[in-house]
């Protein structure tokens, strides 16, 4: 930086006694710069470039606008004045401004001003000017836009100012930004030896520019040594490449998992666990999406917060959904399971068109929060979307709570009582049409959490839920009936191995692929992945 | 006794349909002005009720008398359906919008250059009609062999076959499979040189709606009073009871839901010419489990109860849709919940027949 201001006095020096015009004191400047804007105008070749040199490396705040402007073409020449402004066109005329935007100089017709010339050259070496100039900006983010321009002709900068600015820099972002501009110098460095340590130095950075600049060395650098450690390079970075892509590929697959989990780990209790099936599920999937969305109209300016509370809400109304369904229909039902599946079914008909009915037949949108859009990124080649990774965390959430809450509560092990056998829990003083209808809450104010988590992914309407019936089904009846972590693994595989095929099968195809599998795989273990075992199964 | 009784309920289901069609085609014959007349939409609604009733005798047989209930019916009814709609396909010939005569429009459209060699042989009417049959037939058979033997059952079996007509349904959306994708096939002109859109023809798809409503009523009939209905019977209501005395359980389930898939192809084929479309939305879970609604409103383990819930459904979907369009899912919904729950029989367990007041164990 000391450099910097140095090389500015040595200049203004220069200028304020090689030029005859100055009168005016430097902080105005108008009379250099009326000199330098005429050298310009006038000039050819070699004086064009040093007066802009000049400009560029003027103690002025304003350079970087004045360069701006005349590659914007917002710097004219006034014929009557003989002078170069600012003209911005106003109707038929132009508005015009002395350079220093100190004085108005009023109005004048199209025919007056004229267009500063400028060629292809003069317009690139403006543009490397502008970025010379925002490598010394004090801002972070000018100091990072400047340095990304140059990473492509890194030839354009010194490598003098290069070591400057990479000892004078604090940010970490921008001095990272830096390094690669230097490797990326390195790499076109006359010295072999040189251009070999660029080389090794971008065998970590997996990016589009280092990889195709490894490409590019590999290919056409003369020396075999760092043709050779190019090649090497760039077969590591395809490895690695190869890599990430695979663990993309697993991270879809898990993120389609744990939605897969999440709308069915609510059946997994109600079907698993009580042996009712219920077509209502997901009906109830979609009423917790709706609870999302009637949160966040309530509660319009903090959406974040909305979603937040969205989702023991959810859980309530659902719930309670659930209990009333369970009271007035599946009770009388129980040991006729088919004629629960039609009598759900007639539930779900109904609950889809409450909510045509009373809300919309349309969708209603749902707004993601700040906090879940965006992206991880891992490296160059590998990202991980927010809320995908949110509702990976949030299954896997929900997961350990209901395993806990059966495994270790009271009124979980009640319910695995009933489940097993429901005589001798009775006998033992369970309540069990109590426990009936709190199990088939619990699995209807799941199937509503769900509903929160998936109204981040997809699209809420009232056909929500049944294009997850049948995958919930799915998942349960794979995973095992009765069997939590069962639902947890068959969800995860599933999901992953659908997106293992979709590269080669297609979205379609690789999902009618997996409904194949399963429907063969029933076939051979009718009692899905992890079977209940001993003598409670019913035979 | 029993059997004389369930003679005379044959002979009165029969006359019944006579009568429908009977005086269905005389009303249609009136002039259009007469306060009498049977409009030809009216020929056509009716003629796809009835297409709809043997697709709801097919599910009655396989879950009225034999316990599977199958959530995937509608798969067999669109193939059957599909297999009538390549078959007028063809016939459109080089009446297309692309004029091409060796190629369907949505072929054209996706350049394809040659008929697949499954379209091959759909220029021939008795080809089709057996396609017709076999296709479903075969998928049941297939389908039936590995879950029967495997011993599926209950729940499970219900939910594979879902799982099973919801694979289709996303398979034939796929263009790439050359059964129109999502469009499906439409578009017809002629079946057996007959101009589809006449009325007469419209006439005479009805009537032999009806006539193979008849036909498949007395077919099911026969089977369910010779032996192999009375074992279908003995599996559904103790079906390891059955197996223990010695009958081969798999063999008559595959025989029966074979049959069943069959009757529904054969109704889907009927179907496609009078509603003039089939597309992959006749493959989705929802309207297995409508049929299955048919059977359970109607009466499951009668055949005319099957019938009647087709009919009767049908009817009040046609009316509620018009006149209260938001009130039909709620009255459905109903339905559902109220039947299963207050009449498990359906409206043919009211005892309008006293046949039916033996005391049958239920699944």
């Amino acid at each position: 930086m000391y450099c910097r201001i140095a090389i500015f006095r040595i200049v203004a020096l220069c200028l304020f006694f090689s030029s005859p015009l100055v009168r005016a004191d430097v902080n105005t400047g108008i009379a250099e710069l009326d000199t330098i804007f005429t050298d310009f105008y006038e000039g050819k070749g070699s004086v064009r470039t040093e007066a802009l040199d000049t400009l560029a490396a003027m103690p002025r705040e304003d350079t970087r606008e004045l360069l701006q402007g005349i590659l914007d073409g917002d710097l004219m020449f006034h014929r009557p004045s003989d002078t170069i402004v600012w003209a911005v066109k106003d109707g038929r005329e132009f508005t015009m401004t002395s350079l220093d935007r100190s004085a108005d100089l009023g109005r004048d017709g199209s025919r007056k001003v004229k267009r500063l010339k400028l060629n292809n050259s003069v317009r690139a070496y403006i543009r490397q000017l502008i970025a010379g100039l925002g490598l010394y900006s004090s801002n972070a983010t000018e100091r990072l836009a400047a340095i990304e321009a140059l990473i492509d002709t890194p030839a354009a900068i010194e490598q003098a100012t290069l070591d400057e600015l990479l000892s004078a820099e604090q940010d970490q972002t921008v001095l990272h930004a830096l390094q690669s501009l230097l490797t990326r110098k390195q790499l076109s460095s006359d010295d072999p030896t040189i251009r070999v340590t660029a080389v090794k130095a971008l065998r970590t950075d997996l990016s589009s520019e280092s990889r195709a600049a490894i490409t590019r060395v590999a290919l056409d650098d003369e020396d075999t040594d760092v043709r050779d450690a190019a090649t090497s390079v760039q077969q590591y970075h395809e490895q690695q490449v190869k890599i990430y892509g695979r663990a993309e590929t697993v991270f879809f697959g898990l993120s389609l998992g744990s939605v897969l989990v999440l709308a069915a780990i609510g059946l997994a209790i109600s079907f698993g666990v009580m042996g009712v099936i219920n077509m209502a599920h997901g009906e109830l999937i979609m009423l917790g999406a709706y609870c999302a969305w009637a949160m966040q109209q309530l509660m319009p300016q903090s959406i974040a917060a909305a979603l937040v509370v969205s989702i023991p809400i959810a859980f309530i109304v659902t719930g309670l959904v659930g209990i009333i369904i369970e009271r007035t229909v599946i009770r009388f039902l129980y040991g006729r399971p088919l004629e629960t599946l039609l009598a759900t079914f007639g539930i779900s008909l109904i609950l889809q068109q409450l909510v045509r009915t009373f809300v919309s037949p349309q969708n209603v949108p749902v707004a993601n929060p700040e906090f879940m859009s965006g992206v991880l990124h891992i490296n160059g080649v590998f990202s991980l979307t927010l809320n995908r990774l949110y509702i990976l965390a949030f299954c896997l959430l929900v997961f350990a709570a209901l395993v806990i809450l059966l495994k270790y509560s009271r009124f979980g092990l009640e319910v695995r009582a009933v489940s097993q056998n429901r005589a001798m829990a009775r006998a033992m003083g369970v309540r069990s049409a109590r426990i009936d209808s709190l199990t088939f809450g619990l699995g209807a104010g799941v199937a509503g959490i769900a509903g929160v988590a998936l109204s981040q992914l997809t699209n809420v309407g009232p056909n929500l839920g049944q294009a997850y019936i049948v995958d919930s089904f799915m998942v349960v009846v794979f995973g095992g009936v009765g069997n939590l972590w069962g639902t947890l693994i068959s969800g995860m595989t599933l999901g992953i191995a659908n997106k293992l095929m979709e590269p080669w099968a297609g979205a379609i195809l690789a999902k009618i692929l997996v409904l194949v599998f399963l429907i063969m795989f029933i076939q051979k273990r009718p009692r899905g992945l992890f079977p209940q075992r001993g003598r409670a199964v019913e035979s | 006794m029993r059997a004389g009784k369930s003679r005379l309920s044959t002979l009165l289901f029969i006359s019944a349909v006579v009568t429908l069609l009977v005086t269905v085609t005389t009303l249609n014959q009136l002039p259009a002005g007469h306060e009498l007349h049977v409009g030809n939409f009216m020929v056509s609604l009716l003629g796809k009720y009835l297409t709809y009733a043997i697709l709801a005798v097919a599910v009655d047989l396989v879950w009225g008398y034999l316990g599977i209930l199958s959530l995937g019916h509608a798969a067999f009814f669109a193939l059957g359906g599909y297999a009538m709609g390549m078959y007028l396909m063809r016939q459109i010939g080089d009446r297309g919008v692309y004029g091409n005569p060796d190629l369907p429009d949505f072929m054209v459209f996706l350049n394809w250059t040659e008929l697949p060699w499954y379209w091959m042989g759909f220029d021939s009417f008795a080809f089709t009609a057996l396609m017709i049959l076999l296709v479903p037939g075969l998928l049941a058979f297939v389908f039936g062999w590995f879950a029967f033997r495997s011993r599926v059952n209950g729940v499970y079996l219900s939910i594979i076959t879902q799982a099973m007509t919801y694979a289709l349904m996303l398979a034939f959306f796929r263009n790439e499979m050359g059964f129109g994708g999502n469009n499906g096939l439409t578009d017809f002109k002629d079946l057996l040189g007959f101009d589809l859109r006449s009325d007469d023809v419209r006439l005479g798809l009805f009537i032999a709606s009806g006539v193979a409503l008849i036909f498949v009523y007395l077919l099911c009939d026969s089977i369910l009073r010779s032996r192999l209905g009375k074992v279908a019977i003995a599996i559904r209501d103790a079906e390891d009871r059955t197996r223990f005395l010695g009958y081969r359980v798999e063999r008559v389930k595959l025989a029966l839901f074979t049959l069943s898939a069959m009757i529904a192809g054969l109704a889907g084929a009927l179907y496609v010419p009078q509603v003039g479309i089939i597309n992959p939305g006749e493959f989705s879970p929802l309207n297995s489990i409508e049929v299955v609604v048919w059977v359970a409103i109607g009466g499951r383990g009668t055949l005319y109860g099957a019938v009647i819930g087709a009919l009767g459904v049908n009817y009040a979907k046609t009316w509620f849709t018009g006149a209260y369009p938001e009130a039909w899912l709620f009255a459905l919904g109903l339905l559902f919940v109220l039947v299963t729950l207050a009449l498990p029989k359906g409206i043919a367990g009211l005892r309008w027949f006293p046949s039916q007041g033996k005391k049958e164990g239920g699944t």
